[in-house]
C-alpha cells in the first residue's frame, strides 16, 4: 500500500525543498566570475536605497509609540526612567530588524517574484539559459546578496530613528529630563545588542530575496500565474522572517 | 562509404505533461548543414520538441545526441558550455524588457565571444539591418510590435553565428514581405556558414522555401519527413490536408473526436 501525503503537507515539503535547491545554487554560484558589481549596484538601490523612506517613517511611529506606551505603563510603577533602555533595546535587538524585513518583504521581495515570474512566463529565462547563462547566476545571485547587504544598513538608520523618534515622545510630550533620558538610553545596551539586531537583518534579507526569487523563478500559468507568486512571495517571506525571528531570538542571546 | 553522423539524433523520445503525453517516440536526425523544417498543428509539442534538442526540457525516456552528446545526461554546468553552439529564436521573441534593442542582440556576443567592445557594435548593427531594423537599438522592447520584437529576437539569435539554429515559428504574424526577408536570412545562413537549421513553422510556403527536408509532427509522432518536391507529392491523407490548408479531412476528424 502506498502512503500519499495530504497536498497542503506535500506544497509545504516542495516549497522547503525548493528554497534551499535555490539557496544552495546562489552560494554555488556567488564565487564563480564574471562578477555583475553593475547588476548588484542596481539591486542594492532598488532594494535598499528606495526602502529608505518607508523604513525610516515606520521606525519612527513605532519608536514614539513604544514611549508612549511604556511611559503610561511604567509611570504606574514610578518607573518611567526607565522608558529611554526600554525603547531603546527593544527597538535594536527586535522591532526595527522584524518591522523593516517585513516592509523591505512587501516592497522588494514582490517585486522580485513579479520580475522573475513574468520573465519565466515570457521565456526570458529560457532565453538566458539558451544564451548559456545560468539565470540564478545571473538574476537571483544579485538580488540576494544585494537584500543581504542593505538590509543591516537600513536596519542601522532605524534604530537611530525610532530612537529619536522615543526621545521626542517622552521628552517633548511626556516631560522627561532629556538628559537622563538620553543616559538611560544607553546605559543597559553594549554592541552584542547592536549585533544581534543586524545579524537578524541580514539573515532576514537573504531569506526575503531567496523567497522572493524563488517564488518567481518556478511560476506557471501566465499572468494569474505571475499575481500568485507575487504574493506568496510575501506570504512566504513574511512568515518565514516571523518564524525564523524567534529561533535567531533563542540562539543570539 | 559510411554515411556521414548526423548533428542531431532523436531516438525514441517521450514526453508528458502530467496525463497530457505531448512526445510520444519520436526519431528524427538532422545532418550537418541541413535545414529541417517541421510542420504539424497547434499544440502537437513541436516547441516541446525543440526544447529538448537544448536541454530546457528532459524527456521522461528516449535520448537528444547532438555532436555525439547525450543532451538529457549533461550536468548544470557541463549543459551550459554545450548552449554555445546554439542560438534560439523564441516564439514571442522572449527579449529581455529590462534592456534596450541594442543590448538584446549584444548579450549572447558579450556573453558567448571575446570579441572587443567595437566589434559586438559593429556585428549589434548589422544584424539590426539583416532584419530591416536598422536605427531602433536604443528602443525598448515594450516600444515595438510583435512582429519587430519577433524579428529581433531572430537577430539575437543569429547573432553570435551558432553552428546550430533552432527556430520557433521565426515568421509566425509577419507580413509576407518579411515573412521572405526572414527566410531569406535562414537561406543565407545555410549557404554560407553551414549552419544546421531546425525550423518549426506552419506556414507551409515557408516551409518549402527554406526546408531541405520537410518533417510533420502528428499526435507526438513524425509522420512523415521528405523533401520539398517529394513532401508535396506524399499521399498521406493527413499530409495533403494540412499542406493545402483544408478545414475538412483525417486530421479534423481527429481533433473532433478529442473529448
Amino acid at each position: 500500500m502506498t502512503v500519499t501525503m495530504p497536498g497542503p503537507l506535500e506544497r509545504l515539503f516542495e516549497q522547503v525543498g525548493r528554497f534551499f535547491q535555490m539557496l544552495g545554487r546562489v552560494f554555488a554560484w556567488t564565487p564563480r566570475p564574471p562578477y555583475d558589481w553593475r547588476e548588484l549596484f542596481r539591486q542594492m538601490v532598488k532594494v535598499g536605497v528606495s526602502s529608505v523612506p518607508v523604513v525610516l517613517l515606520t521606525t519612527m511611529f513605532t519608536g514614539m509609540v513604544m514611549a508612549l506606551q511604556t511611559f503610561t505603563t511604567l509611570r504606574r510603577f514610578n518607573a518611567e526612567s526607565f522608558v529611554g533602555s526600554l525603547v531603546a533595546l527593544s527597538m535594536v535587538r527586535e522591532l526595527t530588524s522584524v518591522l523593516s524585513g517585513l516592509i523591505v518583504a512587501g516592497r522588494a521581495g514582490s517585486a522580485m517574484g513579479a520580475e522573475l515570474g513574468t520573465m519565466r512566463v515570457t521565456e526570458q529565462i529560457d532565453a538566458l539559459e539558451v544564451m548559456a547563462t545560468d539565470p540564478v547566476h545571473y538574476l537571483v545571485v544579485p538580488r540576494v546578496w544585494a537584500s543581504t547587504i542593505m538590509l543591516p544598513l537600513l536596519v542601522v538608520m532605524g534604530n537611530g530613528v525610532g530612537i529619536f523618534g522615543g526621545y521626542l515622545v517622552s521628552v517633548v510630550l511626556m516631560g522627561a529630563n532629556p538628559v537622563s533620558y538620553v543616559d538611560r538610553t544607553f546605559q543597559f545596551m553594549d554592541l552584542n545588542d547592536l549585533f544581534s539586531g543586524l545579524i537578524k537583518a541580514a539573515v532576514f534579507g537573504l531569506l526575503l530575496a531567496t523567497i522572493g526569487c524563488q517564488q518567481g523563478f518556478y511560476t506557471t500559468g501566465g499572468a494569474e500565474g505571475v499575481g500568485r507568486s507575487t504574493t506568496s512571495a510575501v506570504v512566504v517571506a513574511s512568515i518565514a522572517i516571523l518564524i525564523s525571528d524567534f529561533f535567531l531570538t533563542k540562539i543570539l542571546f | 562509404m559510411s554515411e556521414p553522423e548526423p548533428k542531431i539524433r532523436i531516438q525514441d523520445l517521450h514526453k508528458s505533461f502530467g496525463p497530457k503525453v505531448v512526445l510520444d517516440g519520436v526519431e528524427i536526425d538532422v545532418d550537418p548543414g541541413e535545414a529541417l523544417v517541421i510542420i504539424g498543428g497547434s499544440g502537437t509539442g513541436k516547441s516541446v520538441l525543440l526544447k529538448h534538442i537544448i536541454g530546457l526540457l528532459k524527456p521522461d525516456s528516449g535520448t537528444v545526441i547532438v555532436d555525439g552528446t547525450h543532451v538529457e545526461t549533461l550536468d548544470n554546468r557541463r549543459i551550459t558550455e554545450f548552449r554555445r553552439k546554439f542560438g534560439f529564436s523564441f516564439q514571442e521573441g522572449a527579449l529581455f524588457d529590462s534592456m534596450t534593442v541594442w543590448q538584446n542582440v549584444a548579450f549572447p556576443l558579450q556573453r558567448l565571444t571575446k570579441m572587443s567592445r567595437s566589434e559586438i557594435g559593429d556585428r549589434v548593427e548589422e544584424c539590426l539591418a539583416m532584419v530591416r531594423l536598422e536605427g531602433t537599438g536604443e528602443k525598448m522592447p515594450s516600444e515595438l510590435s510583435g512582429g519587430m520584437r519577433r524579428r529581433v529576437g531572430f537577430a539575437r539569435a543569429v547573432a553570435h553565428q551558432p553552428e546550430i539554429l533552432l527556430f520557433d515559428e521565426p515568421t509566425t504574424g509577419l507580413d509576407p514581405v518579411t515573412t521572405a526577408l526572414v527566410d531569406d536570412v535562414i537561406i543565407e545562413l545555410k549557404e554560407h556558414l553551414k549552419t544546421t537549421t531546425v525550423t518549426i513553422t506552419h506556414d507551409m510556403e515557408s516551409a518549402f522555401r527554406i526546408g531541405d527536408r520537410i518533417a510533420m509532427l502528428h499526435k507526438g509522432k513524425i509522420i512523415a519527413s521528405a523533401a520539398p518536391e517529394e513532401f508535396r507529392r506524399l499521399e498521406d491523407p493527413r499530409v495533403q490536408q494540412f499542406i493545402h490548408g483544408h478545414a475538412e479531412g483525417p486530421l479534423s476528424e481527429e481533433a473532433l473526436e478529442k473529448p
